[in-house]
This record gives structure tokens, sequence and C-alpha cells, in this order.
């Protein structure tokens, strides 16, 4: 049974994290990294199986994606309180001459990433690719590709709609961050995205739907769709806020890439305890 | 004619809020011209074209491929589309859309490209496209500009819209020196001559063109006479200038934001090698990818600072 409350404990942490990294080089995009704390951490201390030593590869281990790169601050954070990278190393995230950057890369190195993004719309083939990769393989593993509700307007997102049912990529979950906000402003405004459970369905997927910002729901909706293998892939739509667990971030896109200033901060970190000790 | 010492920083402002400018400017002009975004409004510095002409805006949400081929169908039907979106996503992103859907079908599409290059800074090289220039410079047909403060971009947007045919129009994040008079025409593919001098020629475009302005002056403290060229347009070149100029000074150094591969330095070096032969150095990313970082640090760090093109024009000198 998962410890929910550690769980939690784990997530305020992420997004102390998340905070003070943003703070610190006074760029970078807290709002959705904020809304999808509780997931990530979900993923990674409690669904996959996943190890830090990490190999590209991840034989026989469960596979996460970052499709939306700009929510970067909260995979850091993850993957470093995990042991994929020493925690301190946050303290350098979008700052010159670090593995930690604006936008996660293989590039430098970084134990943790297998693909670069922050171009929006790209994982989710790439994440086809990995699970068909594991069903050649014998791998019985689970693909996990995270994108934003923005970046579902991209035409290559649906490209791949099209491809995983068609290749039966039953050990792929393609989760989407349903906060409703984009650069712009509201989805509904910018580009209208209407229902993601009756396109994915149309497009031949099984689909979830969970509350991104519940932890116990959100463990046993993704250990469900992990578990799952019925010829179909599956879409979890994830509702979440952006800007979740501070309050004057929460629920609008003016916090989607602008960092607070110190006071701001102050008063932001307030909100959130310091649980695994700050970088 | 300008000179050195007339061309003194007035203040600064980023090239994206040249852009805003001129596309208010020339929307007042042409009740044609459209501006298309892929959700990074607020980036493109245009609110003020927005809010005036709030029905010749269009908002394309995070799909840029259907953005250009939105405009491409504007342009068919008699508009001046103007896409915005950043540098990166305005050109790999849509390569095939543009090549295609503009510039073989000969529309009058307007690419207008912010935070081009290393300068963007923190978001780091998935943003930092350095082979935009090399993929439009590519494209039979495509004018590409590259233009170098507020006031040249401002200049820029206006004459673009004036021209008919497909252009790309790249410029950047970060505030910058203005240095350009206000009053100075932009005429596309005309070089503009921004020092006389006799011992090595420096072409500049973009950002770079400042820091080769302040290296044009250590050289010339220490007594090394500068021709100092800004192409604004690296296509069409201006072959004539480019040509007049090497075989002056004997001595040709190039400069820009973008990889040594396919930018300027490669469009001058094709001209000089068929018409006059001339070595030639790079002040250009060494064919690398950029990373996270401040502007000017990035500049630095990646060999586009004033001390790299000062070194340069030696080197260059020296192989006279
Ligand atoms: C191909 C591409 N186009 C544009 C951008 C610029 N951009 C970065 S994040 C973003 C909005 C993403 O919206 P969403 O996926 O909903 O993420 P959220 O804002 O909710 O974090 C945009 C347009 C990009 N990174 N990639
Ligand atoms: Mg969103």
């Amino acid at each position: 049974m998962a410890d929910i409350k550690e769980l939690e404990r784990i997530a305020s942490q992420v997004r102390r994290d998340i905070i003070r990294q943003v703070y610190l080089c006074q760029s970078g995009h807290p709002g959705g990294s904020l809304g999808n704390a509780d997931l990530l951490t979900a993923l990674y201390f409690e669904v996959m199986e996943n190890d830090p030593s990490f190999n590209m590869e991840g034989k026989g281990e469960d596979i996460f994606l970052l499709s939306n790169g700009h929510i970067s601050p909260v995979f850091y954070s993850v993957l470093a309180h995990r042991g994929y990278f020493p925690v301190k190393e946050l303290a350098t995230f979008r700052q010159i001459n670090s593995r930690v950057q604006g936008h996660p890369t293989t590039h430098e190195g970084l134990p943790g990433i297998r693909i670069s993004s922050g171009s929006l719309g790209q994982g989710p083939s790439v994440a086809c690719g990995m699970a068909l990769a594991k069903r050649m393989n014998g791998d019985d593993k689970t693909i996990f590709v995270l994108t934003g509700d923005g970046e579902q307007q991209e035409g290559q997102i649906w490209e791949a709609a099209l491809f995983a049912p068609h290749n039966k990529l039953e050990n792929l979950v393609l989760i989407i961050d349903d906060n409703g906000q984009q650069i712009d402003g509201p989805t509904e405004e910018v580009l209208r995205l209407g229902s993601f459970e009756d396109k994915y369905k149309a497009f031949g997927w099984d689909v979830m739907n969970m509350d991104g910002n519940n932890m116990a729901e959100t463990v046993k909706v993704l250990k469900e769709a992990q578990a799952k293998r019925n010829g179909k892939p599956t879409c979890i739509v994830m509702k979440t806020e952006m800007g979740q667990g501070v309050d004057f971030m929460v629920g609008t896109h003016h916090w989607h890439g602008k960092a607070p200033s110190e006071e701001q901060t102050k008063i932001a970190l307030a909100q959130l305890e310091e649980t695994l000790g700050d970088f | 004619m300008l000179s050195l010492d007339k061309l003194q920083s007035t203040g600064k402002k980023a090239t994206r809020d040249g852009f805003g400018a001129g596309l208010k400017a020339a929307g007042d002009k042409h009740d044609n011209v459209i501006m298309l975004t892929a959700d990074l409004r607020g980036s493109m510095k245009s609110e003020d074209f927005i809010n005036t002409y709030p029905d010749r805006f269009i908002q394309c949400g995070i799909s840029e491929a259907n953005m250009i081929g939105v405009a491409a169908g504007l342009a068919t039907s008699g508009k001046i589309p103007m896409t915005t979106t950043f540098a990166n996503f305005s050109t790999g992103r849509v390569y095939d859309q543009i090549r295609q859907s503009i510039a073989y079908s000969d529309k009058n599409v307007k690419i207008c490209a912010s935070h081009a290059g290393l300068t963007l800074g923190e978001d780091g090289a998935t943003h930092q496209i350095l082979e935009d220039i090399g993929m439009m410079r590519m494209l039979p047909g495509m004018t590409v500009i590259n233009p170098c403060d507020y006031n040249q971009t401002k200049a820029a947007v206006q004459a673009i819209a004036d021209y008919h045919g497909p252009v790309y129009l790249r410029f950047g994040r970060p505030s910058w020196p203005i240095f350009i008079p206000e009053d100075q025409e932009f005429v596309i593919g005309k070089a503009l001559h921004l020092n006389e001098g006799a011992d090595v020629s420096i072409f500049a475009t973009g950002h770079l063109v400042w820091k080769a302005v302040e290296a044009a002056r250590e050289l010339e403290a220490e007594g090394i006479s500068v021709d100092l060229i800004n192409i604004h347009t690296i296509k069409p070149l201006d072959e004539a200038a480019v040509i007049a100029s090497a075989k002056k000074t004997g001595a040709v150094v190039s400069c820009e934001e973008h990889n040594k591969y396919g930018g300027l330095g490669s469009a001058i070096a094709e001209c000089l090698s068929k018409n006059a032969p001339t070595f030639q150095e790079y002040v250009a990313t060494d064919d690398t990818f950029g990373e996270s970082g401040k502007a000017e640090e990035l500049l630095e760090k990646y060999g586009l600072g004033v001390k790299d093109i000062v070194a340069a024009a030696k080197r260059a000198i020296a192989r006279k």
C-alpha cells in the first residue's frame, strides 16, 4: 500500500524546490511545474519501477518522458530527490555551464533524461518508439509520457494519437495535464481543445480521468493504467491547477513562465513545508 | 554617410520591440497586414497593433505548421500575413510547410521570428536556433533579413510590408543598444556602410553589429582602419558592396549570431570565392548547440564577443 502522507511530504519539498530554482535564476516556468508535482512524485516514488543509477535504455524499467519540457523544475527536483543526481545541483538551474538546462536535455548527460524536450508536441511520438522497442525486446514495462493541454494543439500529437492504437501500444500511457491554461491565456480562449476524452476514444484509446492534485487518486489511477494490457494505449486526462500549492499562483496563466520576486518567494515558501531539506 | 563617432547608443530596447512598433506602422499603412501568432502573443511586443486592429490578429494556438498554411491561404487571397513565433518554431519546425506552401507557391508571407540565437538566454539550446539563416537562405525566392537594433527592425518591418514576396525576418529577445539613426532609410538588399576604412572589412548582421561597432572602435584606437558594413539583408546579398570592400582591404571578418555554416559568413565566402577571393575569419558559433545562461555570458563563452571580433580582425590582417 502506498504511503500517501509520505508522498505528499515529498511533493511539498518538490514544490519548494520549484519556487527556489525559478527564483534563483529569475527565469523558468513555475505554474505548470507546481501543478505536476504530485504526478511526478507519484510516478518516481511509488508507481514506476525505476533505477536512479540510470542507463539510457532502461531495460526492465518503467520509463517517463516529459514532452512539455518547460516544466523542467519539477522534473529536476523529483529526479534529484530520487537519487539520479545530487540535489545541490538544482542551484545551477538555467545558469551557464550547468547540466540542469532550461529545458531537459540529454546533451549535457544529466542522469534521468532520455530525450531533449522544449519544442512542444514531440514527446508522444518518441514514447511510441520506446513502447514499440519494449515490445520488440520482450520487456513488459510501461512508458509514461506527459504533455501539456496547450501542447495538444500541435499536429504531431495527433499523428502519434493515430499511430499508438494502430500499433496496439498497450504499454503506453499518455498523460495530458488538463490545467486549462497556456501562455497567452485559457486554452478555451487561445484555441479550444474540446473533449480530450471524446477525441482519444474516437482515435481508439482507452481514456481514464483523474485529479492530478489528489495524491491518493493519482497513485490509484496510474497503477491501473500501468497494469492494463488490453491491446489499447491509455490516455489519462489529468485535471490539475496551474500553480497548485501557492495561493497567488493558482489557476492563472500569469505564472506560466514568470519568476517570483524575493517578497513573493517568501510568501510562497511559507505555504510549502520543507520536508527533505532545501538544496 | 555614417561613421563610428556617429554610432552612439541612445538607449536600449529589444529588436522585438522594434518589430511591434514596425508592425503597427505597417498596419496603419496597409489595411491588409494581418498578424498571426502561435501562443506567443506577449513575446512579440505587438499589443499596439492587436489593440488597434483586433480583427487583423489571428491566434493560432500552439500549431505552427497550421499557422504557416493559414498564412499562405491568406496571402493567396490578397492579405499580407505576418506569422510570429520564436525563430526555432518559425523555421525548423515548419520548414516543409514554408518550402511548399510559401516559397514554392510564391506567397507574400512574412515570417517574423523573435528570440533567435544565443541571446534568447536561459531557455537554452532547444530554443536557441543557430541554423535558421542557413535554412531560410537555401529556399529559392526567400528574402532573409536580420536587423541589428530597435530602429532598424522597425524600419525593416515596414519595408517588408511594402515589398511583395516571401521574407524571413529574424530578430531577438534581449534589450539591446539602439544606435542606428531613427531616420536611416532601410532598403532591402542594400548593405549599410557604418564606417569607411582601409585595413580590414568587418561584415556584421543582427545583434553582433553593435559588438562589431565596439570592436571597430578598439581597432581604430590601435591604428587599424576598419571598413564596417552592416549586412541586414543576407539574401539577396549586396554583392557589389561585399566585393568592393574586400578588394579594398584584402581582409574580411564576418560576424553573426549563427552557426559558422550556412549563415552570413557562408554567404560572403560564396560571393568572394567567385569574385574576389579573400582570406576570411568567421565570428560565429563553432558548429555547436547553445545552452542556458545570460545573453552576454553566452556571447562571451561561444566566441561572439567584442574581443573575439578584434582578434579575428587581427588574424585576417595578418594573413594578407
Ligand atoms: C513548438 C513550440 N511552440 C511554442 C513553444 C512556446 N511555449 C512554451 S510553453 C507554451 C505553452 C504550453 O501550454 P501547455 O502545454 O498548456 O503548458 P502549461 O502552460 O499548462 O504549462 C508555449 C506556447 C514551444 N516551447 N514549442
Ligand atoms: Mg496547460
